[in-house]
């Protein structure tokens, strides 16, 4: 029988638990990519080493089909595995953890496709693969060189699992409402199907754009007042919190081509101010 | 002497940068045992995704011996030159040699060992290897394209040692990543390749490409269809896999219904798959994938896979593409007003309507034949909709191609539904002409109407491609326009559009502007096409010729002619006259004929008399070869003069008539062409 949603993530828990990363929970903030999560983004600066392994809810406004849709989705959530600095057996590792979960590399057709990482957000880019399962991207694989606009030294290794996508290909399903989220009947559409609808309704049509403009001005007054007080923990959770509202505000059409450039840099100044403090404070080191 | 083989193996390496990693380690290979003397035979390469490997033929076991003399200080010299050159060298006094008064050093460089000179050389290698991208990995700072995880050195059945961040070369790989993940023990540049194969791995690229080609062609037929042929696929399928086997699988056949360049595309670029096409060469609902693998149950578990990534990525786009049905052209062509085509330039929607006033008005001055105004307006009215579909959205290449479809699926009449297809290439339907023409040109004008010319290597809106497509338009599709016209009205179009008052008025600077750029790429383009550049020179440099399709015709008469023997000669005695002119700086007199000519001067007259007019006529009715013809007739005459008169006479009035005779001959000639800038 094939693994269920929370057993596959249960899975992977032990699997890179065992590899000595510290088994985390979710941030508890809005944010749009497990990246973003201080225990990658912070971690991979300085040279201490770290291992961590958590799955983070990501939200992606623009991305919402108020459920309609099979295979996309307005949250959903990531695997994501960090370790520093990265192994020369990583690739390895993480072939062991498909296994792991039930995929056997002599019946499906693993392969590693030239992916290059980059977020302008965060200023910051790896090299790596998109890892194909028989055609279906399963994990992003990046190594990361900056952070920040950091030079990152040791390099960090980083494994992104899509979880949903990962979990219908397991258990042979087309569409993420049907999966199976435990073994005792209860499907993802019963735990998600009404966030979605009503998630995207949120985003596309009522949320407020004058509060959603005010939010993101106030996350970057006070990104910078925590700066000033040389806080990058707080700083940098400000700065994930306007990236958030600068992607609620782009699902609201609210943000032209020209401007977009120009939040994202905003977006970006704040972000490597908070990793340049985090360095300052010799965290990392 | 002996074989050497290379392996790099790292992490998987983009397929795309295989092909040049290959050449790029030849070459750095023979230029450092080049420059360390290390002789070698051929020099083999090849890659898979996990591995670059040489192997050099016949290396040289050491380099030579080199003998090296420098000429020091004479005996007699201050003791301080001594000095220095014993430092120079590194030598004592009494190592240096004494001939006649001058001292010598002479140094014996012995050979050096290859294994030695080799490990010098995998470092080199390895640390200026020019990839596209590289990386760091791990604590180091070594940089190669992925991880780099194991060096192989043999030379003959020695190991090569070098140490590179940590890794220590030998002589043991590892074969398939799954069929055969343990190490392997290699003997040598023989049995390399071999001792692979048995481990799933096929080390020459060359080999998988052909294993492929054909496994792909095979397992379509077999399923009774015919492959579509895909050589970028074959390559870059080859750069993904050691172990091709390439495998057929079926979709839904009521994803056909999207367009069939969505259905190829999706396969193609997302999935990297080949399309297959029935006996009709109608699009059949099968893929073939490559895997990597030869999979304990045939592949089975593999195609399914497959088959559900592509299911739901047909399902994306066949959701795209029925929103996309539902919305006419025209009302998509009203949010192109949201869309900024430049900043000073306005929206899409301006250019859409700039685009549309234009190609109506090469239709109505009969420069494109055979379209009807109104649907020429219609169709650069929905030229541009697509943009803001969701198909375009997905695959932007597919512009104009999806604008087609939905064209036609709303019924518009085919000349409107091609136009809106074909114009952003170079078409030669009338309507998709002169859509595509009115485009082209439109974007050159607008652009230098407001400054923004190409300079250099920077040319950010490819007006030079536009440039090109719209010669290529103008001379397939023999339009016959003033140049200058067109580009004037299209300035005036899109000063007038913006109430650019200060663009108009610089109208008269910036039209030439833009002729001279449609003559240099002009140039260009029939130099790539293998004329001559001084013919197209010769023909340019007569000037005020702004109707590309006369201009060529010229270009490709004198082509012919001086290909003659009548021509060749014809310049010969062209570049006689026209070098006696130039000595004698002469300008020019009214002295001509008179009753002692003699009879080589009175038979050029006669014949000049005859061909200048008969030239002109020619070219007036744009019959370049006769007029070339006519030119031909001055060869033997100008040949006889030149035999048998003498021009410098010591009369100063038949010298004058002579001179003023070549000057003559010279401008009837120079009116075809101008024959001074021809070579030869």
């Amino acid at each position: 029988m094939s693994l269920s949603f929370q057993d596959l993530i249960l899975t992977l828990h032990r699997y890179w638990g065992e590899q000595g990363c510290v088994i985390l929970q979710p941030y508890d903030m809005e944010m749009g990519a497990g990246t973003f999560h201080p225990a990658t983004v912070l971690r991979a600066l300085g040279p201490n080493p770290w291992r961590a392994a958590y799955v983070q809810p990501c939200r992606r406004p623009t991305d919402g089909r108020y459920g309609e849709n099979p295979n996309r989705l307005g949250h959903y959530y990531q695997y994501q595995v960090v370790l520093k600095p990265s192994p020369a057996d990583l690739q390895d590792l993480y072939l062991g953890s498909l296994s792991a979960i039930g995929i056997d590399p002599l019946k499906h057709d693993i392969r590693f496709v030239e992916d290059d990482w980059e977020s302008p957000t965060l200023g910051a880019w790896g090299l790596g693969w998109e890892v194909w399962c028989d055609g279906m991207e399963v994990t992003q694989f990046t190594y990361f060189q900056q952070v920040g606009g950091f030079e990152c030294r040791p390099v960090t290794g980083e494994l992104t699992y899509g979880l949903e996508r990962l979990a219908m290909y397991i258990q042979g399903v087309d569409n993420v409402f049907a999966l199976k989220f435990n073994d005792a009947g209860v499907t993802y559409g019963d735990v998600f199907l009404e966030n979605e609808v009503e998630m995207s309704a949120y985003n596309f049509e009522v949320a407020n754009t004058d509060t959603l403009f005010d939010a993101f001005r106030k996350a970057a007054a006070e990104c910078e007042s925590c700066l000033a007080n040389k806080l990058p923990i707080p700083a940098y959770e400000q700065a994930i919190k306007a990236s958030h509202v600068f992607n609620t505000l782009q699902a609201r059409g609210v943000i032209s081509v020209a401007e977009r450039q120009a939040y994202i840099g905003r977006v970006r100044d704040l972000a490597k101010a908070a990793c340049a403090e985090w360095l300052e404070r010799g965290q990392g080191a | 002497m002996a074989d050497f083989l290379l392996e790099l193996r790292s992490e998987e390496i983009p397929a795309r940068m295989q092909s040049a990693a290959r050449n790029d380690l030849a070459r750095m290979f023979a230029e450092r045992t080049g420059e360390a003397g290390l002789s070698t035979g051929a020099i083999d390469v090849h890659s898979t995704p996990r591995r670059l490997v040489l192997i050099a033929r016949d290396v040289g076991e050491q380099t030579e011996a080199v003998r090296e003399e420098i000429k020091g200080p004479r005996s007699s010299a201050p003791p301080q030159a001594l000095d220095g050159f014993l430092r120079k060298t590194g030598l004592a006094r009494e190592q240096l040699e004494e001939r006649d008064g001058v001292l010598f050093a002479v140094i014996d460089r012995p050979g050096r060992a290859a294994p030695e000179v080799l490990g010098e050389a995998i470092q080199r290698i390895v640390d200026d290897f020019p990839w596209p991208k590289s990386m760091r990995w791990g604590a180091g700072s070594q940089r190669w394209v992925r991880p780099l995880q194991g060096i192989v050195a043999i030379f003959g059945e020695e190991i090569v040692p070098v140490e590179i961040d940590g890794l220590h070369s030998g002589a043991t790989t590892v074969g398939h990543r799954f069929h055969h993940p343990g190490p392997i023990t290699i003997g040598g540049a023989s049995d390399y390749i071999e001792k692979l194969r048995a481990c799933h791995v096929i080390v020459d690229q060359d080999e998988r490409e052909q294993i492929i080609r054909e496994g792909a062609e095979a397992a379509a037929k077999e399923a009774g269809l015919i492959l579509l042929p895909d050589e970028g696929l074959v390559v870059e399928n080859a750069g993904l896999t050691e172990w091709p086997m390439p495998l057929l699988g079926r979709f839904d056949p009521e994803f056909l219904d999207v367009p069939r360049e969505v259905i190829v595309l999706t396969m193609r670029t997302n999935q990297k798959y080949f399309a297959c096409v029935d006996g009709e060469a109608m699009l059949a609902p099968a893929f073939v994938c490559v895997a990597n693998v030869d999979a304990s149950d045939g592949g089975e578990a593999i195609v399914e896979g497959n088959r559900r990534v592509l299911a739901a990525r047909f399902a994306d786009a066949r959701f795209f593409w029925e929103q996309d049905l539902k919305v006419p052209l025209e009302e998509q062509a009203t949010k192109l007003s949201g869309i900024v085509f430049h900043e000073k330039l306005g929206t899409v929607a301006d250019k859409v309507e700039r685009v549309a006033k234009l190609a109506r008005w090469l239709v109505e001055e009969g420069i494109v034949k055979g379209a009807k105004p109104d649907e020429v307006e219609r169709a650069a009215r929905l030229a541009k909709a697509d943009l803001v579909t969701g198909m375009v959205g997905e695959f932007p290449e597919l512009q104009g191609i999806i604008g087609g479809y939905l064209a036609r699926a709303q019924g518009e009449p085919n000349a409107v539904a091609d136009a809106v297809r074909d114009h952003y290439g170079v078409p030669t339907k009338p309507a998709s002409t002169a859509v595509a023409l009115a485009d082209k040109l439109d974007t050159i004008c607008a652009f230098f109407g407001i400054d923004q010319k190409p300079t250099g290597s920077k040319d950010p809106f490819a007006l030079r491609r536009a440039a090109i497509a719209s010669i290529e338009l103008i001379v397939r599709n023999g339009l016959r326009l003033s140049l200058t016209q067109a580009v004037r009205g299209s300035l005036a179009n899109s000063a007038g559009q913006r109430a650019d008052s200060e663009a108009a008025h610089r109208l008269d600077r910036t039209a030439p502007e833009i002729l001279e750029f449609f003559a240099d790429r002009l140039k260009v383009q029939q130099r790539e096409a293998g004329v001559r550049h001084d013919l197209i020179d010769a023909v340019f440099a007569l000037g005020g010729e702004d109707d590309l399709v006369r201009l060529l015709a010229r270009v490709k008469a004198l082509q012919d002619f001086v290909e003659t023997e009548d021509g060749a000669d014809l310049l010969t005695a062209y570049k006689r006259a026209a070098n006696i002119l130039k000595k004698e700086k002469w300008e020019g007199t009214a002295v001509s004929g008179g009753p002692d000519l003699e009879p080589q001067e009175k038979g050029l007259v006669d014949v000049l008399d005859k061909a200048e007019p008969t030239a002109s006529a020619a070219i007036e009715k744009e019959n370049f070869t006769a007029a070339m013809a006519a030119l031909a007739t001055l060869r033997r005459p100008i040949d006889d003069f030149f035999d048998n008169v003498t021009v410098n006479d010591p009369d100063p009035g038949k010298r004058e008539r002579r001179l003023n005779l070549l000057m003559h001959f010279r401008d009837a000639v120079n009116r075809v062409a101008d024959f001074s800038r021809i070579e030869g």
